[in-house]
């Protein structure tokens, strides 16, 4: 006990004597383990993001979209319908047992309008599962109902950014929005809660954004509306006739997923189509994301254990120049009584203090990961406001969090460096005999 | 702790024929051809010889840092010359005292701390008698007022003091010196001189290396060394050192 403590002690003594020198060697694991820390804290974070985000989508669901084909397929005069068919859905639902409830959805660019304030963004038709396979949550009054959606009622439900917009002031419930495109008027009977975006389906990259959406009933919007919409831009008319642009499905058993997906396709194939529609199944992108972040994962091991690695190199070039400049000390301790075993150990715990001195207060920078980001979040959006709007949403929303095992890791691997990169010195300097290591000037 | 078997006559130690080589690519340099003397408990022996004449070798051999080729060397009781490294070790620490030429400290230690090194290196905590001790001592050789000070904050005959100290804690066999005066002016060497006289009258055994004739009569005893052999070994009368004591302090220079 005497030993070890007197051992402690003495290493810390002995390395006050060089203190700059001991920081610098401190510092290269410090770097180590912080980087393992951070690394793997916001690749966790981006991680557990893009999982929620599929998450959200339910990994019990099928989507199918209708996507634009390829305009080779679409004939230049007139329109062609395309995409998914109300006989399509109609038929999924007789005929694919594994399903528990199917939703159709139509969505459209819009612009809504109250007084004289105007808003553009995306009118979906829907039936009331829609708000629950979603995770839409009200704020005030109801989503739509399956009476309203049968009586053709024109009744919509306002997303937050949409209600805030329109309603700086008023209560939107009770109010009537214009379609000034449709020349309609819909009654407001619910608004939702804010709700973050969700994974990207169909093939486009960006999230999708719930913000700034209108539900209608699907019914009301076939009604009043119509398959057929066109957009008038300068120069250019466009149009599309699509009778439902999403179908969601939802099997009973998640187990069930991947060969429902299989049967609905081949049922959607089975006559000749344009490359109108997407299938897309959550489950299959969460298993995408999960191996992305693995792969990540390796990476970022790999970067930390190279940091390491060169943290632990340069312990051992501070240990071995310390070997020689202290020949004569050893000499002199092994005069007096030190045998080898001591000899060894004292610079073994010379070099085990200086990696736990890193990995401690890696350890401590890496808990501290959080709060910069934010802090550096805070900072950045206060003073480039603009640029910070640009850089991708990941890196506005990046949460990083912390995994634990990193810790324990970095900790570990600090002792085992310090430990591996340290026994060639101590060995080198017990080996020397008394008599040469005194002559040592 | 060291078994303590000592004869009728008590001897500090005992060097029968004792004989080193160095083997070297090209030749090998025997340091010693050869060497036998026996050193009583309470001696005081100054070995002198021309350089390269193996004095350091048989010091080293004494004090247990280095192995002879052939020969013996009994220290209480036991040969240490087929004894292994640790085993050596272990005695250095318990029975050895050694007082080099150049201090040799530890910069980063206090005092006190270098003062206890070799306890240290017994393993066992430090008892509330061995720190008692330890302060004595440093008092003993005027360091008292010192204690927490560091090498460089000393000059080097109090540097070559606490390394006397030093030599003294684990209450050895013999003091070993190897020409504990060569690098301290005549006053401080004349200092170190006195204490070694002080405590070679309370008891203690001392062996020294010299190069010089006014502190080799000092001693009770010269041993002379050339090509690695014992040429010869011849006592002191005390008249001889009384003299030599006197004509030290004669010659002292005088302070400005
Ligand atoms: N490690 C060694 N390797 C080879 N030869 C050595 C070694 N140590 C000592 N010698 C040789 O052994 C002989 C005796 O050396 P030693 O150091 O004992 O002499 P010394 O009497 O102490 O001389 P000095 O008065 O100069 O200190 C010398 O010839 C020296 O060159
Ligand atoms: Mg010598």
């Amino acid at each position: 006990m005497n030993l070890l403590l007197g051992t402690i002690q003495l290493s810390i003594k002995s390395l006050w004597l060089h203190p700059l020198r001991s920081l610098l060697t401190v510092l290269g694991i410090f770097i180590g383990v912080a980087s393992v820390i951070w690394l793997l804290a916001i690749s966790k974070g981006i991680g557990d993001e893009a999982v929620r985000q599929v998450e959200s989508l339910g990994a019990d669901t099928i989507m199918i979209r209708t996507v634009k084909p390829p305009s080779e397929k679409l004939s230049s005069t007139g329109l062609t319908p395309y995409g998914l068919m109300r006989d399509e859905y109609d038929m999924l639902v007789a005929t694919v047992p594994t399903i528990k409830s199917a939703l159709p959805i139509r969505e459209m660019r819009r612009q809504f309008q109250f007084k004289d304030r105007k808003l553009d963004g995306r009118l979906v038709g829907c039936t009331p599962e829609y708000a629950e396979v979603t995770h839409l949550d009200l704020a005030a009054g109801h989503f739509i109902t399956d009476t309203e959606n049968s009586a053709l009622d024109t009744h919509c439900v306002l997303a937050a950014k949409v209600a805030e917009k329109l309603f700086p002031y008023e209560d939107p419930l009770g109010q009537r929005i214009y379609l000034p495109e449709n020349k309609n008027y819909y009654l407001v009977v619910g608004v939702l809660k804010p709700k973050g975006s969700t994974a990207a389906i169909g093939g486009s990259m960006a999230a999708q954004d719930f913000s700034y959406d209108v539900y209608i009933p699907i019914k009301t919007l076939q009604n009043r509306i119509g398959d057929t919409v066109m957009s008038i831009r300068p120069g250019s008319r466009e149009g599309e006739v699509i009778e439902l642009n999403q179908i969601t499905l939802r099997v009973f058993d998640v187990a069930n997923v991947k060969q429902t997906a299989e049967l609905v396709k081949a049922a959607l194939n089975s006559h000749d189509r344009m490359e109108d529609i997407a299938v897309v199944v959550p489950l299959e992108l969460l298993e995408q994301v999960r191996t992305t972040q693995w792969m990540f994962w390796i990476f970022t091991v790999m970067i930390a254990s190279i940091s390491l690695l060169v943290g632990g190199i340069g312990i051992m070039n501070i240990m071995l120049a310390t070997v020689t400049e202290r020949t004569r000390e050893i000499g002199i301790r092994r005069a007096l009584g030190a045998k080898r075993f001591h000899i060894i150990t004292q610079f073994l715990a010379e070099t085990s203090v200086l990696s736990l001195a890193g990995g401690i207060t890696g350890i401590l920078f890496g808990l501290l990961c959080g709060p910069t980001v934010n802090l550096a979040r805070l900072i950045a959006n206060t003073f480039w406001t603009d640029q910070m709007k640009e850089l991708p949403q990941v890196v506005q929303t990046l949460q990083p969090s912390i995994v634990p095992e990193s810790i324990v890791g970095a900790f570990a691997v600090s002792i085992i460096v310090g430990l591996i990169f340290g026994i060639y010195p101590a060995i080198r300097a017990a080996k020397m005999s008394p008599i040469e290591a005194l002559r040592h000037e | 702790m060291l078994e303590i078997k000592q004869d009728a006559t008590n001897f500090a130690c005992r060097v029968v024929d004792l004989k080193k080589e160095y083997v070297l690519k090209s030749e090998t340099v025997r340091a010693l051809r050869g060497v036998s003397f026996d050193v009583p408990e309470g001696d005081y022996v100054a070995i002198m010889g021309p350089s390269g004449s193996g004095k350091s070798t048989l010091l080293n051999m004494l004090g247990c840092l280095d192995q002879p080729t052939s020969g013996s060397l009994w220290l209480g009781g036991d040969d240490v010359a087929t004894m292994n490294d640790n085993q050596l070790a272990t005695i250095r620490s318990q029975r050895i005292g050694f007082v080099f030429q150049s201090y040799n400290l530890i910069q980063q230690l206090t005092v006190v701390e270098n003062i206890q090194v070799p306890l240290f290196y017994q393993g066992r905590s430090l008892t509330r008698e061995q720190n008692k001790r330890t302060v004595e001592l440093a008092k003993m050789v005027g360091l008292g007022q010192r204690l927490d000070h560091r090498p460089t904050q000393l000059s080097g005959g109090q540097q070559q003091r606490v390394a006397i100290a030093r030599s003294l804690v684990n209450n050895p066999y013999f003091i070993l010196a190897d020409e504990p005066t060569g690098n301290l002016d005549s006053r401080t060497s004349e200092e170190i001189l006195q204490l070694f006289e002080r405590l070679n009258v309370e008891g203690k055994t001392i062996i020294l290396v010299t190069h010089e004739d006014e502190v080799s009569k000092r001693a009770k005893r010269v041993v002379r060394l050339k090509d690695g052999r014992l040429q010869w070994d011849k006592t002191n009368t005390q008249e001889v050192r009384d003299a030599a004591a006197q004509y030290a302090i004669d010659n002292m220079p005088v302070e400005v």
